[in-house]
């Protein structure tokens, strides 16, 4: 894991410093003359050797400094912190949003199999699946935006309500404070982008899992459950699906990590205060240490997400538990 | 009367009749073996009793009684209530007949809480008991054990204990040592035929295996192409059969005391003569 990341440092941190674009012509007013350019440089370190300024760089990301943000002036970290949890917010309520609906149409498309409503089943998922998730995006907006206007487009939080919240897990700590009201405001927000994220995601769930699912109802234990005197939804649920959800599992987690990847445009395309938004604002403005903050964040993001899929499959799977 | 009685049954897989005006009947506590090559239908009349027929087999016509209830009229939910109180299946392959990712104790106890209504309590100390009686040495730690802790005569062993938990009247038993490598077969045998008489359990015997038919069976009904061709007992059966595939059957079986004679296969003309016989039914009665 330590190698992943590392090798992800030194990839970012050369290829941001090899494609075009030069931070310190972004910072320099008209006229200004080779004096002060030289000053500036020196001030971000940018006289020194390559890899120089990358030693420097890992020295410091070590000891928790991830250096200064040339556009904002302010520490990386911090800043970093302060949007990361609007993201994670983000990303698990379209993960839990993906789940549900993924299920529910896969658990319906077994109950079915063989009818017009796994047919039906299977047309939504081709088209959730070939439509990706800022199209979605865009979609909504439409729908519950301007002809509908149900939800709020933009922002995070209505920005006149008066936050009393300590952390910036704002959804979540709503809840611990019992301030639905707030609670609200946020979901009205974060729902349009969370289902735009979990659309495609919820029709890789429901073909997956209905698939394995249809495969494991021809096997004898589910018969033998059956001539045990077992309906047939009980069958699906206790019988099959514990097993069905075990090849699901594997990939949902790849498909999360390139939720997280997804959220960057989404976040933009609904002005979401999270750290994609702010990754795209970091690039436009040559932001070198706020860009390479971010992606190592993604990455640790990413190899956690990886992890966690790892430890759940060996919980729901007692050939690995105890193998 | 007879504990289960099947009458005319027929099915069949769009336009292809998959079981021919079978009838079939077993005394409570008699154990009779259904003998027939593959695709004979012997598997088939299994399932059309527990219910179990795949999608696209439809019963055309015909009753199955069990314990005098006919099961074909009865709505669904009433069938597979009638069903898990009265019959149980002892499946084939004891690999895939258990839950991989549930405890065993559970596979055995929960349907006898949920279907039967038991208290936990006393569906766990069936199991324990069952357990015992199928010779497995540490039932409590079976009953704690995932199927792939278990090897396949021990697994089988557990569906045995699992068949006869709710005191079932009829156990239907689908080539229940074909799974098994040879030594561990002849042991499930011994241990169906001792499990069978001491619960004096109706038991339907499906195999291809005439030698294990002589072992354990009383009654035997051959089959072929989804008709029944003979009835007989197994003494009679094996003394003289009547229908001449029956006797190229018995004759193609492997002798265990002559293991390098080679085997004679069923004759192409009885077998031709078998078909004429099912396409003429087919004409007569379509």
């Amino acid at each position: 894991m330590l190698i992943t990341l590392f090798g992800v440092a030194v990839i970012v941190f050369f290829v941001i410093r090899v494609v075009p674009g030069n931070p310190i012509a972004m910072m320099l007013p008209p006229g200004a003359g080779e004096e002060d350019i030289a000053r500036l440089k020196a001030l971000y370190g940018f006289d020194k050797s390559l890899p120089e300024q990358f030693v420097i760089w890992v020295a410091g990301v070590l000891q928790g400094d991830f250096g200064t943000s040339i556009s904002t002036r302010q520490p990386v970290l911090s800043l970093v912190l302060g949007r990361l949890p609007a993201t994670i917010e983000l990303a698990v309520m379209a993960l839990v949003i993906a789940i549900v609906i993924g299920s529910v149409l896969a658990l319906t498309g077994t109950r079915h199999r063989g009818t017009r409503t796994e047919g039906a089943i299977d047309v939504t998922n081709g088209m959730a699946l070939s439509v990706p998730d800022f199209l979605w995006g865009l979609l909504l907006i439409l729908l519950f935006g301007v002809l509908w206007p149900v939800f709020h487009i933009s922002g995070r939080v209505s920005p006149a309500l008066d936050l009393p919240f300590a952390t910036n897990f704002y959804l979540f700590e709503s809840v611990l404070r019992l301030r639905f009201d707030i609670w609200l405001d946020l979901v009205s927000h974060m729902f349009m982008p969370a289902l735009a994220l979990a659309i495609p995601l919820a029709a890789i769930i429901a073909q997956l899992l209905k698939q394995s699912l249809k495969e494991t109802m021809h096997l004898d234990y589910v018969t033998l459950a059956r001539t045990h005197g077992y309906g047939e939804n009980r069958v699906i649920t206790r019988e099959a699906l514990p097993n069905a959800i075990l090849p699901t599992l594997t990939l949902v987690g790849v498909q999360f990590t390139f939720l997280i990847g997804g959220t960057v445009i989404i976040e933009r395309l609904f002005s979401y205060e999270g750290l994609g938004n702010m990754a795209i604002d970091a690039v436009i403005n040559r932001d070198l240490p706020l860009i390479q903050g971010i992606v190592i964040l993604f990455a640790l993001m990413f190899t956690l997400v990886n992890l966690i899929v790892d430890l759940t499959y060996a919980l729901l799977n007692p050939r690995l538990r105890h193998g | 009367m007879s504990f289960l009685e099947i009458t005319s049954l027929s099915a069949r897989v769009g336009p292809v009749p998959i079981l021919r005006d079978v009838s079939l009947n077993v005394a409570a506590g008699e154990v009779r073996a259904l003998v027939g090559e593959s695709g004979a239908g012997k598997s088939m009349i299994g399932k059309a009793i527990l219910g179990t027929l795949p999608g696209a087999i439809h019963i055309t016509g015909g009753e199955i009684r069990l314990d005098g209830q006919d099961l074909l009229a009865l709505r669904p939910a009433e069938r597979r209530r009638v069903i898990g109180q009265t019959a149980a299946l002892i499946p084939q392959d004891p690999l895939t007949a258990l839950n991989p990712v549930r405890r065993i104790g559970p596979q055995i106890t929960r349907r006898l809480v949920d279907i039967l209504g038991w208290s936990k309590r006393d569906a766990e100390a069936r199991a324990l008991e069952l357990l015992a009686e199928v010779h497995i040495p540490d039932p409590k730690r079976v009953m704690q054990s995932y199927p792939h802790e278990l090897s396949g005569g021990m697994r089988q062993r557990v569906l045995i204990a699992s068949a006869f938990a709710a005191e079932p009247k009829l156990i239907i038993a689908d080539e229940p040592t074909t799974a098994l490598d040879v030594t561990v077969q002849k042991q499930i045998l011994r241990l169906i035929k001792e499990m069978q008489q001491r619960h004096n359990t109706a038991l339907l015997f499906v195999t291809h295996d005439l030698g294990v038919v002589a072992k354990i069976c009383q009654k035997l009904t051959v089959l072929f192409g989804g008709m029944v061709l003979e009835e007989a007992s197994v003494e009679a059966f094996f003394a003289a059969p009547q229908h001449a595939y029956s006797r190229a059957l018995l004759a193609a079986t492997p002798k265990y005391t002559d293991p390098d004679q080679s085997l004679t296969p069923v004759p192409q003309s009885i077998l031709d003569d078998l078909q004429a016989q099912l396409d003429f039914a087919e004409r007569t009665t379509t």
